[in-house]
């Protein structure tokens, strides 16, 4: 019976020969992880039931990033008493800023996952890792509480559906554009309750940091994993900095879809995302006059140093138009030093943005540039909901970090190649 | 069960639900001042006890927030129906103990009507015209974790049983 990666990946931690979609499992997990506001009811339920102690403390990660470095009173009460979990618990793996940076940054470019693995967070972008070749996927507080304390979760066997991006992306097209484009051919929750299976020869040809955008970006149609298959850039990206034994898993030839999309890449220019849904999309060329009095560029979408760099290539030697605000935050501590060494940060500064410390910030509308009324912003990052950078009446653009920043310039919605 | 109706469209995402901003605590009573705020601003101080929350496709989409359905649920809604969930809202509400049933008739519905839930035959009849609708039953695995009284419940149920002891608290 042929079977898909995510099917393989799931049987194989299940202790299983082979799954079929629909099908329930109790799966063992190699990393789990949340955040400073999904942790702290996670240690609640924790402590409530009783369990005492954790099941592994080695596969748990706890890493403060959304609210930090803490923003008010109340953010800091939440980031203590993780503090206060990991103390007495004595985590190995408990990050603060100055140590990680974004959780789905931080984590893959240090090693902690690895091709083959199954990771489960409390946080909707835990799909990231798919990029990998592993199975990732976002759940709430109380089942983070219920891995502390079995190390095991229940998941249903998802259908997969395959979105095949064929020939070569074009000029400042990258991750970003080929996901956003297929968002916005299936809807919002055209993958509801499936994995969404990445291939193509234009896949083949993006880096990672393209195929974490990618990956990352999964939940915005609904699904429950976005995974890559492991090829020469996987295996170069992990040799060297994965910190466990990893293992290879791909789809069979004949393995069962319940979809197929394909995409020509010829036809796919750099993507915008209109409020406020994700799948909301059009070609920048089509976007129209759209002033914007903002542009954000970082997240766990776009905050590596490729996303970095290619901001940079737009603004050496430009400037943010008047009354336009640049905010430019790397993703972690790592990526914001090896900004610094190549000049990109100067390039920011230069051009008139501001460089944030690593932390979500203004994504979820937490703070580092939250939006008043009738404020647009172009935003790298996931998701414009109504509200979710500031007020209601405030208005979030998705794009690439060459678009934002070319924007940025122009002081409204363009491409790089219209300045 | 019987409860009024509060009705939203579709897509209704986590940060409408309870908005990021929001989340600087999980204090269930705080978070319920603020729930569907960015929908509606005067839901959460209108909404009575055992009220129903009625919404289209993909409800609760976006973010993993526990406190989305912590939110609603202290708020005073006793269930929410929708023709669909996005998958981790709708773990997250199993978990709490929030019902979730999907129904393919919530356009025949309207906001201020009442609806009388039939959790076991996956049922629910509307009181302003008489009219049964079929909804999904809550699925054998997770009615389970129901019996148990949530995932919490269910896993202790299971350490007491490795220790030997009883199952029952």
């Amino acid at each position: 019976m042929p079977m898909t990666i995510t099917e393989k990946i799931l049987a194989a931690h299940a202790g299983l020969d082979r799954v079929e979609p629909g099908q329930i499992i109790m799966a063992d997990v190699d990393v789990a992880l949340g955040n400073d506001i999904t942790t702290p009811i996670a240690i609640d339920e924790f402590e409530r039931s009783g369990a005492g102690r954790l099941h592994d403390p080695e596969r748990l990660f706890l890493v403060m990033d959304h609210f930090v470095p803490t923003k008010d009173i109340q953010s800091a009460m939440q980031v203590k008493k993780v503090r206060d979990f990991a103390r007495k618990h004595d985590l190995p793996h408990y990050y603060e800023p100055g140590t990680a940076g974004i959780e789905h940054v931080f984590l893959p470019e240090q090693g902690f996952v690895g091709p083959g693995d199954l990771v489960i967070g409390a946080d909707s972008h835990t799909v990231t890792y798919g990029a990998l070749g592993a199975f990732s996927s976002g759940v709430g507080s109380t089942d983070l509480a219920g891995i502390m304390i079995t190390g095991r979760i229940w998941l249903k066997v998802p259908e997969t559906m395959r979105f095949v991006f064929h020939g070569t992306p074009r000029p400042w097209v990258g991750g970003k554009d080929l996901v956003l484009r297929a968002i916005g051919d299936v809807g919002v929750d055209g993958a509801r309750y499936r994995a969404m299976e990445f291939a193509g020869g234009a896949v083949d040809s993006l880096s990672m940091d393209d195929r974490f955008t990618m990956a990352n970006m999964a939940i915005e149609a609904g699904g429950k994993c976005g995974v890559f298959h492991v090829d020469e850039k996987t295996r170069a990206y992990v040799n060297g900095r994965c910190k466990r034994p990893w293992r290879v898993f791909a789809s069979d030839p004949d393995a069962h879809y319940c979809a197929v999309r394909e995409y020509d890449c010829a036809a796919i220019e750099p993507q915008v995302a209109f409020p406020h849904l994700p799948g909301n999309t059009r070609p920048v060329s089509l976007a129209g006059h759209v002033r914007i009095d903002q542009a954000v560029i970082g997240s766990c979408t776009n905050g590596r140093i490729g996303d970095l760099r290619a901001a940079a290539a737009v603004l050496e030697g430009r400037r943010v138009a008047p009354y336009v605000r640049l905010i430019v935050i790397p993703g972690s501590q790592q990526v914001y030093l090896q900004a610094l060494a190549e000049g990109l940060l100067e390039t920011f500064v230069r051009a008139g943005g501001v460089v944030s410390p690593p932390t979500c910030g203004p994504c979820p509308g937490g703070f580092m540039g939250i939006m008043a009324d009738g404020e647009k912003t172009i935003s790298t990052t996931n998701r414009n909901f109504i509200g979710r950078m500031g007020h209601t009446g405030s208005e979030i653009y998705l794009a690439n970090p060459a678009v934002a920043a070319a924007s940025a310039v122009a002081g409204r919605i363009v491409g790089p190649d219209a300045l | 069960m019987t409860g009024q109706v509060w009705k939203f469209g579709d897509n209704i995402d986590t940060d409408v639900i309870i908005p990021a901003r929001r989340l600087t605590t999980s204090d269930p009573a705080q978070l319920a001042r603020y729930c569907m705020e960015d929908a509606d601003e005067a839901f959460a101080g209108l909404v009575n006890r055992g009220d129903i929350l009625l919404a289209g496709e993909n409800f609760g989409c976006g973010s993993s927030r526990e406190h989305a359905p912590i939110a609603i649920r202290a708020a005073g809604i006793s269930c929410v129906i929708a023709k669909s969930f996005a998958r981790i809202f709708y773990r997250n509400a199993f978990n709490i103990g929030l019902p979730t049933i999907e129904c393919a008739d919530v356009d025949k519905i309207a906001s201020g009507d009442h609806i009388k839930v039939d959790f076991a035959n996956g049922e629910l009849l509307h009181i302003e015209t008489g009219a049964i609708y079929k909804a999904s039953r809550i699925p054998p695995f997770m009615q389970e974790l129901i019996d148990d009284g949530g995932l919490i419940a269910h896993i202790a149920k299971g350490l007491r049983k490795e220790a030997g002891g009883p199952t029952r608290p």
